[in-house]
Order: structure tokens, then C-alpha cells, then sequence
């Protein structure tokens, strides 16, 4: 986007932080663009094909997708976060708004979270000590929204051994001292 | 206490803000003549039974669903819990 | 030195610790208790009440006597079981509720003055006057009452919280916990076996007997070693489950660090787990009680089951000559197990009618006094002596849901009630189940029944266990002489207690419980709850089934209040949020405020501002004489969108939204059903199915709540889709006459007056095509508009307007200001939204359209909400310019005495104007629309104030409007 300012991440800093306590890796990704989908009354299967047809697989509930260039976790009923990557798709709402046209309402998320990716061998035993989400039943391709440290968040279990913890961007800090926090406690 | 959610199954009510009786969803016309009368007995009078009772809790920390859920209030046995929109809409409940 | 061959400990290491300044060494292994006991030491406390001096009578949780200090400094712990205690080199304790020392105790003339004390003193004694209660006799009790002591000191260590998940959780890892362990693990059911004690084995550490052919101890470590082999089960040592909850839901605090002397860095002392089970079994065992008898109470008297255990486990004889005092079989397997340790020990079986009727030794046992069951009385000189009443199953947790448990006479002891905890079944001597034979079968049953409900099978293999019968005859109390015979040991409760409390008929076990105070104690009557309630049904001539028990609430044992509170103390009591502009705020040295989890600015102090006074009213002159920035992202914002979105915003709004035009904002005002005002806000038509409102910061989370309510309960056919969009955008207000002017610097639009008049709102684009959008609204009664960028260029945007501002001499101002502005144009906020008050009541019942059904629309109609002479909103001003207004004052009439019937209403909110240079104010006053210029008294009792005040217009400034829409 062409103009004379300077972005800073949720983190405070020029470039996304990365991390390490002892096995676990958190890193800041700032390389997503977020927008909300939710579907219009009775356009659902509307909705769902032009998902298709654009190569959004929208999840089922307690789902996340990826493909080649959309993922897409579930949020509610008929609504959806769709992931892209930021450099082709910053100004995402305005990629997505002419695909879907009044048959959805989309709305741009991209500033409203930080999104922190963990990646560790034991993840189960780190989650533990964060929220009552349960890793050991929740294998890749789980999603859900609950609360840590008294923030909503969205966990996604990317892969067996990553993990991205979605929370509100403001509490950016406050979220990652406690996954700090919790990684030197459980390893 | 654990709420088998329709959709997510069995979360913590940890996640959810509890509002109260059921009864709550029947809210009258406010254009019709006897508006105000329904009103007050909707807005103040209330069921508070020792068993089992229909409430509305809210998913707040997690999907957003408001649910009905029909529990027992001596017990906390849980024995349903439904999507309210479904029940809004089984009641014809519409626009 | 009174350790002996065996046990399970390691004689290869020596760990020094101190009790009460002396060094003495145990060994790994060893709890607090049995290394003092092994070095000769019984002496560890004084009672609560009597300060009589006590030692351990138990070698497990449920001891009331041994009761220290541990750790010094910050780490001091009160109250903490010698018991239990594991012990760590260097550990320091020291013993409580004594002065100067624990062998010379000045308070234990309260021992002498026991007919003083009996039960219920409290109600008797400091009946009268009643004055001497807050002068005299509490500042007494609270001196004498309590045992230990707090530091007063943070305490250094961390603890967690956690979260748990199996099919099978088992409690206690004795022969019935490891046998139900062994048979849902080997099933491949996912299994948390939790144990407090350090060691899993429970019994079997302290016993002798044998399973399939060899120690039952080597055979509990040979199921552990297998349990840690097999992944699906996960053992938890040291871990106490202190409460069954809804839904197959327990809490256990994991004691990770307790064993060290400091926990390694990073790591927590304790954790506290919230398990979340399909399926539980109580395998927690059971608890010996004692027989009541005169002095029982000495320091080498103990349970016979404790007596055993610290010889067996422990290696440790409490005495050289012991006797034991039984009623049942299982006393005489302390006789038969020291003997083979070749200790002297003499039998007094109740079941013959021999009975221990008095004992000797101030500091601890001498000598027994044993009335043969022929009648003869004979002295013994001992200085151990293990008293077995029976064992009652540890129903505990099983009543957490009140579920009564039944009694069982064949073992004379309580049992749980079946079906008390849903989900919840019971194994061995906790289902009264005591031979070692069936703990082991009942625990591989329990856990065969719990997985076949789960849908899986297991394989049920008992090994070969002695099924001996308990045998008993039971005895409460030794009937003889008039001494006292203690129950209740750690809150001094005697049998005398309970027949007082039955001769003034206090004879229901709950008004035993709180006239004698029963079981009140931090062990919970563990040990002599059920004893008490049997003294009381003997004196009553009832069975116990009919005097009932007292029922266990959580938490099993004492939980520290750390583990409770987990990280969130301090800086990490809750998340913080920061805004946007918090970087640039920091470096100009701003003063924070915290509005829920939010830090927002509440003044920027310059150089030479030395009260905030002079900050605020600076930032407040030059916002209305030139431009002031004010960072609003903590504003709720939510998105709403689908063709009847204004539809739904008419039902919300008591006023109309749905013919606002497309570029349009307008203020609007939310009602609950019952009349009053929930919130307010601007809502912004920024497409033709597309809005974006604002809430209050406060309310941001509630009203998403409601519109989602309403959406989904109250008109689910609405096409209508939410999303907050609070954080996404960073937003700032510019106001002022020179703000046009400043953001046409950064704005790649036209933003004039005619392009953009009062109330339009656009997505524009700033500094050459960020994304952005303009709001043209105004809360400080200034021309005055809201920005808004995507929040990562927040910090940018603040230094952006900051630099645009500088030719303007523009401030940024906080809340503070905000809050003087909003209170000089008379606009309500927080302190005014009170829950409690009606758009009538602000001034804006004009608002409440009648032709559509808003929420809160009928009800604000309601009689009593549109009485004349209700509050009405007023401004107030003093009729001294120097007098200042308090908040919270409440008018008077002139004259009138400050009583509730005098009330006319109060000050809501106070501010200084400086454009008026006195104090002004909102406030709600009775049938103010009617009373301006009228003068009254404001009267602040607390705060001492009463300043004659006059009601006037609550737009103190530019009342027209006309800078807004310039």
C-alpha cells in the first residue's frame, strides 16, 4: 500500500520477534492477512461454491484449512476467518469482496489479532499449562476459540508439532509473556 | 460444569456467560395494545425453580452461540442443550 | 536415635534440616515427622485452644497435632503437617502457637483454666458488655486464637494452572488405586492416577503383608514401574485432589517443588489442575481413628496404623516399650510387626474389656494407666503407645456434592453412598473394602465397569492378597473418671465438649459441629469427626445411622492461596491492553490511567507542569482555541453488515437508523428492555448494507453480547452478520478549529465543509493511499473528526498528526480532558450511564421513537419512569467561582437536615473549566428540567463539603453548537 508510514508489528517492533525456550519456538508472524466471511441469509451454498470455485475450503465447526494460498478457520455458524499471505493480499477485503459480492459479508481482521506460531515436539505438554484445549484429541486440522490468561483465542494446530495461538492484538505482550511463561514452566 | 455444545461438543462453562431463564426469548410485540402489561411481566417476572430449568447461555469465548441448555438447578444435570436460533425459529420466532 | 533396620529410605544419604534451631539429619524418604521421631523427638506442637502439648498421630494428611512452620522468610509456610513434609536437605521448621518455646508455653495456663474454655465460651463468656467486644475481648481471642503465622511477605515462588483430560481418573495409588490403574492402562484407556503421598504404594509402604507370594511394597513399586512404561497413563505423585466438581470435573494441586528447597528456576512450586474426567475412581483409603480415653492426648500416643507405618516405612520405633490399644484386628498387626522388630509390646484388646483409662508424661507418654477387663488396674510404663479405633473409609470427596454416606456396621465405619458423585465410583478401603484381597479386586472391577461404560474392555487379573476380617467391636470412649478424653485434638474438642453441647441440646451433628467446634480445624476432623458424632449418638441413646454425619465440602487438605491465584498476581493479575499510540505516549512521558484492561493516556505533563491540573487545562485551552489529538481505538467498534442491518440497528437504537443515509453518522442511543440506557455511541453508514458502530470502551464486550443476542434469539431471520473490529483499527479524534486544517495535511482527499460536512464519514486514503477512514463527529463540541488506520500504523499515525500539528501548536490530550470537554457540552458518559437512569432522565427522552419497537421502548413508557419530578439531568455550578464541587454530593434545600428524605438528587460528574475558571458539574436532581437557576446545598458527608450550588443549563459551553459545525 503506497504511503509514508512506518508499520509496526503487534509485538512494538519493526521486524516480528522470534523466540526460543528450550524446545519451544514462538514466533511472530506477521506475514498473514485475515478477513472475516460470513455468509448472507440463506446464500450459504452460494457461498460455499464461490469458496470453492476461489480455492477457500471453508472448515466445518472446531476446523481450520490451509491450501495454496487461502486457509480458513471456522469462527460461528456460517462465518469464517480466511487466511492469505500479506504480500499478495494486504488489502484483502477488496480481493475477496468481489468474489463473494452481497452474497457474503467480509470484513478486514488482518490488524485486529497477533498471531504467535509455536512449533515444539511435546506441544500437548505446553498447552496444558494454557488452556483447556485438549492437543493430545486435537490433532492437525483442529481449531477452536477459548481463553488463555483471560484472553479469547483461536488455536489451530497447523501440524503435530505447530501450533498458532491467534489472540487479541492490543494484549499482544501480555499474550506472549504468558506463552513464555508457560514454556519455561513446562520444559 | 461441561456444556455439550451442538456443535463443538463438550466445553467448560468457563467459556460461557450465563443470562437466565429461557423465558427470556419470548419477547412480546411492542406495538401491540397490550404491549406494556406483556412487557412488565416479561421483563420482571421470572420462574426460579429448584430442578429443572431452560436458560440461555452465551459462548463468549467461543464460537458466539447462544444456547439453550436444560438443566437442573439442584443437580446441574444437564439433559439438552439446543442452538437458541433453532428454538427461536421453532417458536416462530422471525424478524 | 530410634531408627531401626528397614524401611524405605536411603541410609546412603544424610539430609540435615533444623526444628525449632536444633540440626538433626534424616534421610531421603523421610517425611519431617519420622526423622524428628527418629531422632527421638515427639514433642512438635501445642493445641489450639488448651496449648497442650502434642506430637504426631498420624503419618499421613490427616494429622491434627504436628502442625509447623516450614521454611523461613519469605517462604515461611503456617500450618503445614510434619507428616507430610517431604524432607530436603537444609529444610528449616519450627513448631507453632507457643511462647516463648514449645517446651515452655506461657499460655498453657489456658490448660488450667479449662473449665473457662469449654464449648460454646465464646457465647457464653463475652456475652456482655457490649462494648467490651471491639476493645476488650477481640483484641484478646485474636491475640490468643490462630496457629501459625503469615510473613506478611510476597512469596517469592510461582505457581500454574493447568488443564487435564482422561477417561479414568483414579485417586490414590494404594493396592486398590495401582490394581484399577493396572487394568485401565493395560486396556488402553487414557488414565491420570493421583496420589498426595510422595511415595505411590499408599498401605503397602507401611505395611508387611504380601502380594503373590512377596512384599506388597516391592509389588506397588513393580505396578508403578509398570504404569510409567505405558503412555497412556499418567501418574501424579505428590498430587492431592482436593475437590470433585460438576461433570466429572476435579481440582488437584501437583506440589512440583515442594521437595527442594527452592524451585529450579522458571518452574512453579505447585500446580493447581483442573481434570477433566469421563470416569473416577475413589481409591483414596481410609483413616484410622482413635479411641477416646483420659490424657490421649500426649506426645507418643498415635494411631496404631501410624505406629506400624513409621517402623515399617520409616524404619523409626517411637518408643523402646509400647503398648497397643485396640478394638479390632487390624491394632494387632502393629503388635505382630514391631514384635518382629523386635520391639517390647504389651496388647490391651477392647474386644476382652481391657480398656487404657489415663496416661502420664507432661511432655510426652511415660506411662498408661490399663484396666483389665477382670477389673484390676495396672500401671505400664511405655513411651509409644498406637490406639486403634477402627478405619473409616475416606468418604471425603465423595460428599463434595453433598452425598450422605451410609453406615456399615460390619466395619463400623461410614461408606460412601453410591451414585454420590456422577461418574465417581469406589475402590477398596474407600468402599470399605479392607483387606488388602479385595482392594485389589475391587479397584481392577471398579476400573473394568468405569472402561466398559467407556466402550472398552479390560482384562481383570487380581493377584494372590491375605483377605483377613476386620473383626471389630466398637468402642468411642473409655467410661471413667472425670479427666478430659480428647476427639478433636488440633480444635481441643473432648468428650466433655459433646455432652455439654448435648445437655443444651445442641445435639444435631452440624449444631455439634459448630458448638464445639468439631472438626473446624485445618485437618477437617479427618481423624475425629466420626468419633464426636458416636459420642453424641451414645449420649442420645441413637444409632449413629440416626444422628447422621457432617458432609465434606473441597478442599480435601488446606491449599495454598498461591496455587489459588496461579500467575495472575502483579503485573500478571489480568492482560494488559495497549493503544495504538502507548510507544509515542511512553516517550512523551504520558500519565497512564487503566479503563479496563486498557492503559490510556489520562494527561501528557510538559516541561515545567508540576500538578496535573496544569496539564489538563492546558490541553483542554488549546484543543478549543487551536487542535487536540486524542487517541479513541479503545472505543468498541463493531461491524455490522446483511440487508436488514438497519432494520436490526432500528430494533437496537431507540432512535432510527435505517434511513441514514449512505456517508452518514448519527449518535445513537442503546436501551436495556427495562427503560434505561445500556450504552451510547455514533454508528456510521459506510455502505448500503454496511455499518460501523461504536460503544462505549466499557461496554464494547457486553453490547457484542447483546447484538449477538438479539440477532440470534430475538429475530433469527434477520440477515444480519457481526464482527468486532475494535482492534483492527487505530483511531484518534482531532478537534478544534485548526483540526480541519491539520488533517488536510495528511488526508489525500477533499475534506472541506462542503465535501465532508458535520457527520459525513468516508474511506478515504492518508499520506499518499493508506487506507483509512474519516468519521466527522464530535464529542468535545469542537470541529472535531475521527481517523482511523489499520492498527500497525497506529504509532505512525499519532507521530504523523503530532508533526501535522506542530504549525498549529496542536496538543494531544488524555482522558482527563476528554472528560472536562465532554462534561463543558453536557454529553453523558459512564458516570451518568449508571445502569440506573433513562434516556428521560438525560435529557433525551425525545430520543425513544414510540412509532417502532425498539428494544427498551414500551418499558421506558412504563408509569414511574415518566413521572414529572424524577431525576432529570442538570448542570451545576458553585455560587462561589472558588468553592470546588464534589462528586458524589447530594442536593439539599437550603436549610433542610442531610437525612435520605431531604435527598434531591446528586453530583454525577465534576470537573475545573478552565474557559469558565470554576468548578462545574453534572448531576441527576428531582424535577430538574423545571429548576434552573435555582440555588441548593451540595453535601458531601465522606468527604466533608457543602457548597451552595446553582442549577443551571448542562451545556456550559457553546450551547448552540456552532463550533462543531464550523
Amino acid at each position: 500500500m503506497a504511503n509514508s508510514l512506518k508499520s509496526l508489528t503487534p509485538l512494538g517492533h519493526a521486524a516480528a520477534e522470534t523466540v526460543t525456550v528450550g524446545p519451544v519456538t514462538i514466533v511472530e508472524n506477521v506475514a498473514v492477512a485475515l478477513a472475516s466471511l460470513a455468509s448472507r441469509r440463506d446464500r450459504e451454498a452460494e457461498v460455499a461454491s464461490i469458496a470453492a470455485a476461489a480455492g477457500i475450503a471453508l472448515p466445518g465447526p472446531g476446523q481450520a484449512t490451509s491450501g495454496a494460498v487461502y486457509g480458513a478457520l471456522w469462527l460461528g455458524p456460517e462465518q469464517w476467518m480466511v487466511e492469505a499471505p500479506f504480500a499478495s493480499h494486504e488489502d484483502i477485503v477488496a480481493i475477496l469482496k468481489p468474489l463473494f459480492g452481497e452474497a457474503a459479508s467480509i470484513t478486514e481482521q488482518t490488524d485486529a489479532w497477533v498471531r504467535f506460531d509455536l512449533t515444539a515436539a511435546d506441544l500437548p505438554a505446553l498447552f496444558e499449562r494454557l488452556c483447556g484445549f485438549d492437543l493430545r484429541r486435537n490433532g492437525p486440522g483442529a481449531a477452536t476459540r477459548t481463553v488463555i490468561e483471560h484472553l479469547g483465542c483461536y488455536v489451530v494446530r497447523r501440524a503435530e508439532t505447530e501450533v498458532s495461538v491467534i489472540g487479541p492484538r492490543s494484549s499482544a505482550h501480555s499474550l506472549h509473556h504468558a506463552l513464555i511463561t508457560a514454556a519455561k514452566s513446562a520444559f | 460444569m461441561i456444556i455439550n455444545h451442538p456443535l463443538l461438543g463438550r466445553r467448560d462453562s468457563q467459556e460461557f456467560v450465563y443470562l437466565g431463564d429461557a423465558a427470556l426469548m419470548h419477547r412480546p410485540d411492542g406495538m401491540a395494545a397490550d404491549a406494556l402489561s406483556k412487557f412488565v411481566d416479561f421483563a420482571y417476572l421470572r420462574d426460579n425453580p429448584a430442578g429443572e430449568h431452560r436458560e440461555l447461555w452465551y459462548h463468549e469465548q467461543g464460537d458466539r452461540s447462544w444456547l439453550v441448555v436444560t438443566r437442573n438447578t439442584v443437580t446441574h444435570a444437564i439433559t439438552k442443550v439446543e442452538l437458541a436460533r433453532d428454538v427461536a425459529k421453532a417458536e416462530g420466532r422471525s424478524k | 536415635m530410634s531408627r531401626i533396620t528397614g524401611g524405605q529410605i536411603d541410609r546412603s544419604r544424610s539430609l540435615r534440616f533444623i526444628f525449632d534451631g536444633q540440626t538433626y539429619t534424616g534421610h531421603p524418604g523421610d517425611t519431617l515427622a519420622s526423622a524428628l521421631l527418629a531422632n527421638g523427638v515427639r514433642l512438635m506442637g501445642r493445641s489450639f485452644k488448651y496449648h497442650r502439648p502434642r506430637g504426631p498421630i498420624s503419618s499421613g494428611s490427616e494429622e491434627p497435632n504436628a502442625i509447623v512452620e516450614l521454611r523461613t522468610g519469605a517462604r515461611q509456610e503456617p500450618n503445614t503437617r510434619a507428616t507430610v513434609i517431604e524432607l530436603f536437605d537444609g529444610l528449616v521448621a519450627n513448631s507453632q502457637n507457643r511462647w516463648p518455646s514449645l517446651k515452655f508455653d506461657a499460655l498453657a495456663i489456658n490448660d488450667r483454666l479449662s473449665p473457662f474454655f469449654a464449648a460454646g465460651f465464646y457465647y457464653k463468656t463475652f456475652m456482655w458488655p457490649a462494648a467490651f467486644w471491639e476493645k476488650v475481648y477481640e483484641p484478646i481471642i485474636r491475640r490468643a486464637a490462630g496457629l501459625g503465622s503469615l510473613t506478611k511477605q510476597d512469596d517469592p515462588d510461582d505457581y500454574d494452572k493447568g488443564f487435564l483430560h482422561c477417561d479414568l481418573l483414579i485417586i490414590g495409588a494404594g493396592p486398590a488405586g495401582l490394581s484399577a490403574a493396572l487394568t485401565a492402562g493395560r486396556a488402553g484407556a487414557r488414565v491420570i492416577l493421583a496420589d498426595e503421598d510422595f511415595r505411590m504404594g499408599g498401605r503397602l509402604n507401611a505395611e508387611t503383608l504380601e502380594i503373590a507370594g512377596g512384599a506388597g511394597a516391592d509389588w506397588a513399586a513393580r505396578a508403578v514401574a509398570e504404569l510409567v512404561s505405558l503412555p497412556n497413563v499418567r501418574l501424579m505423585p505428590r498430587t492431592t485432589v482436593i475437590g470433585a466438581f460438576d461433570h466429572g470435573i476435579y481440582g488437584a494441586v501437583e506440589r512440583v517443588s515442594d521437595h527442594l528447597a527452592v524451585p529450579e528456576a522458571g518452574k512453579p512450586r505447585q500446580i493447581l489442575w483442573r481434570i477433566y474426567s469421563a470416569r473416577a475412581i475413589l481409591a483414596a483409603g481410609a483413616i484410622e481413628r482413635p479411641i477416646a480415653f483420659e490424657n490421649n492426648d500426649r506426645p507418643g500416643i498415635m494411631l496404631a496404623g501410624a505406629l506400624r507405618a513409621y517402623a515399617n516405612r520409616w524404619g523409626v520405633a517411637v518408643g523402646d516399650h509400647v503398648a497397643v490399644f485396640t478394638n479390632n484386628e487390624d491394632g494387632l498387626r502393629t503388635v505382630s510387626d514391631l514384635k518382629a522388630k523386635g520391639l517390647d509390646v504389651a496388647v490391651i484388646d477392647a474386644r476382652k474389656g481391657d480398656e487404657v483409662i489415663d496416661s502420664a508424661g507432661r511432655l510426652g507418654l511415660k506411662s498408661i494407666t490399663v484396666r483389665r477387663g477382670n477389673g484390676r488396674t495396672e500401671t505400664l510404663n511405655v513411651s509409644a503407645l498406637g490406639v486403634s479405633g477402627g478405619w473409616n473409609p475416606n468418604v471425603s470427596l465423595s460428599s463434595n456434592h453433598r452425598g450422605r454416606p451410609t453406615w456399615d456396621d460390619s466395619i463400623a465405619a461410614f461408606v460412601p453412598a453410591a451414585d454420590s458423585i456422577n461418574g465417581m465410583t469406589f475402590a477398596g478401603a474407600a468402599a470399605g473394602a479392607m483387606s488388602t484381597h479385595a482392594a485389589l479386586a475391587t479397584g481392577a472391577a471398579q476400573a473394568a465397569e468405569a472402561l466398559a461404560s467407556l466402550g472398552l474392555s479390560a482384562q481383570i487379573d487380581v493377584p494372590r492378597a491375605e483377605d483377613a476380617p476386620v473383626n471389630i467391636k466398637p468402642l468411642w470412649y473409655v467410661h471413667s473418671g472425670k479427666g478430659r478424653a480428647w476427639i478433636d485434638q488440633q480444635n481441643d474438642v473432648t468428650v466433655k465438649d459433646v455432652k455439654l453441647a448435648k445437655q443444651e441440646n445442641f445435639v444435631s451433628v452440624e449444631h455439634l459441629k459448630r458448638y464445639t467446634t468439631l472438626g473446624m480445624a485445618t485437618d477437617q476432623g479427618k481423624t475425629g469427626n466420626v468419633l464426636g458424632l458416636a459420642v453424641m449418638a451414645e449420649l442420645t441413646g441413637k444409632t449413629i445411622p440416626q444422628t447422621g454425619t457432617t458432609i465434606y465440602r473441597p478442599p480435601y487438605t488446606p491449599v495454598a492461596m498461591g496455587a489459588l491465584g496461579g500467575r495472575a498476581r502483579g503485573e500478571d493479575f489480568k492482560p494488559t491492553r495497549y493503544t495504538p499510540s502507548h510507544k509515542w505516549a511512553t516517550e512523551q512521558g504520558a500519565v497512564f490511567v487503566e479503563v479496563g484492561y486498557w492503559l490510556r493516556s489520562q494527561w501528557l505533563p510538559r516541561a515545567g507542569e508540576t500538578t496535573w491540573r496544569q496539564s489538563v487545562d492546558r490541553e483542554v485551552l488549546q484543543t478549543r482555541k487551536s487542535a487536540g489529538i486524542c487517541d479513541v481505538t479503545t472505543l468498541g467498534k463493531i461491524d455490522i453488515q446483511g440487508t436488514d442491518a438497519g432494520a436490526f440497528l432500528d430494533k437496537v437504537y431507540c432512535n432510527t437508523f435505517s434511513t441514514l443515509g449512505v456517508g452518514k453518522t448519527r449518535y445513537g442511543l442503546m436501551l436495556r428492555e427495562d427503560g434505561m440506557v445500556m450504552d451510547d455511541g455514533t454508528t456510521a453508514r459506510m455502505g448500503q448494507n454496511e455499518y460501523v458502530m461504536t460503544t462505549t470502551t466499557a461496554n464494547a464486550v457486553p453490547v457484542f453480547r447483546h447484538l449477538e443476542y438479539c440477532r440470534q434469539v430475538l429475530w433469527p431471520d434477520m440477515d444480519v452478520q457481526l464482527i468486532s473490529t475494535t482492534e483492527a483499527w487505530a483511531q484518534y479524534s482531532v478537534a478544534g478549529p485548526n483540526a480541519r486544517k491539520l488533517l488536510e495535511k495528511l488526508v489525500d482527499q477533499d475534506i472541506s465543509d462542503a465535501a465532508f460536512p458535520y457527520m459525513a464519514c468516508g474511506n478515504i486514503t492518508v499520506c499518499g493511499g493508506l487506507r483509512a477512514r474519516l468519521f466527522r463527529i464530535s464529542f468535545s463540541g469542537e470541529l472535531a473528526y475521527e481517523i482511523a488506520v489499520p492498527t500497525r500504523y497506529g504509532d505512525a499515525m499519532i507521530r504523523a498528526l503530532v508533526e501535522a500539528g506542530r504549525e498549529f501548536d496542536a496538543v494531544v490530550y488524555g482522558t482527563e480532558a476528554l472528560g472536562v470537554m465532554r462534561v463543558e457540552k453536557g454529553h453523558v458518559a459512564g458516570n451518568e450511564l449508571n445502569g440506573q437512569s433513562s434516556a428521560l432522565n438525560m435529557g433525551l427522552g425525545k430520543m425513544v421513537s414510540k412509532k417502532k419497537d425498539a428494544i427498551g421502548m414500551v418499558l421506558s413508557q412504563r408509569e414511574g419512569m415518566t413521572t414529572a419530578g424524577g431525576y432529570r439531568l442538570v448542570g451545576v455550578k458553585p455560587v462561589n467561582p472558588a468553592q470546588a464541587l464534589t462528586a458524589g454530593a447530594h442536593f439539599l434545600a437550603k436549610g433542610a437536615a442531610a437525612t435520605a428524605d431531604n435527598d434531591a438528587g446528586w453530583l454525577t460528574s465534576v470537573v475545573y473549566s478552565p474557559h469558565l475558571g470554576h468548578s462545574i458539574g453534572l448531576g441527576y436532581l428531582k424535577g430538574g428540567d423545571t429548576r434552573k437557576g435555582e440555588r441548593l446545598r451540595s453535601v458531601n458527608l465522606l468527604a466533608k463539603t457543602d457548597v451552595e450550588v446553582e442549577i443551571v443549563s448542562p451545556h456550559f459551553f457553546d450551547p448552540e453548537g456552532e463550533r462543531l459545525r464550523g
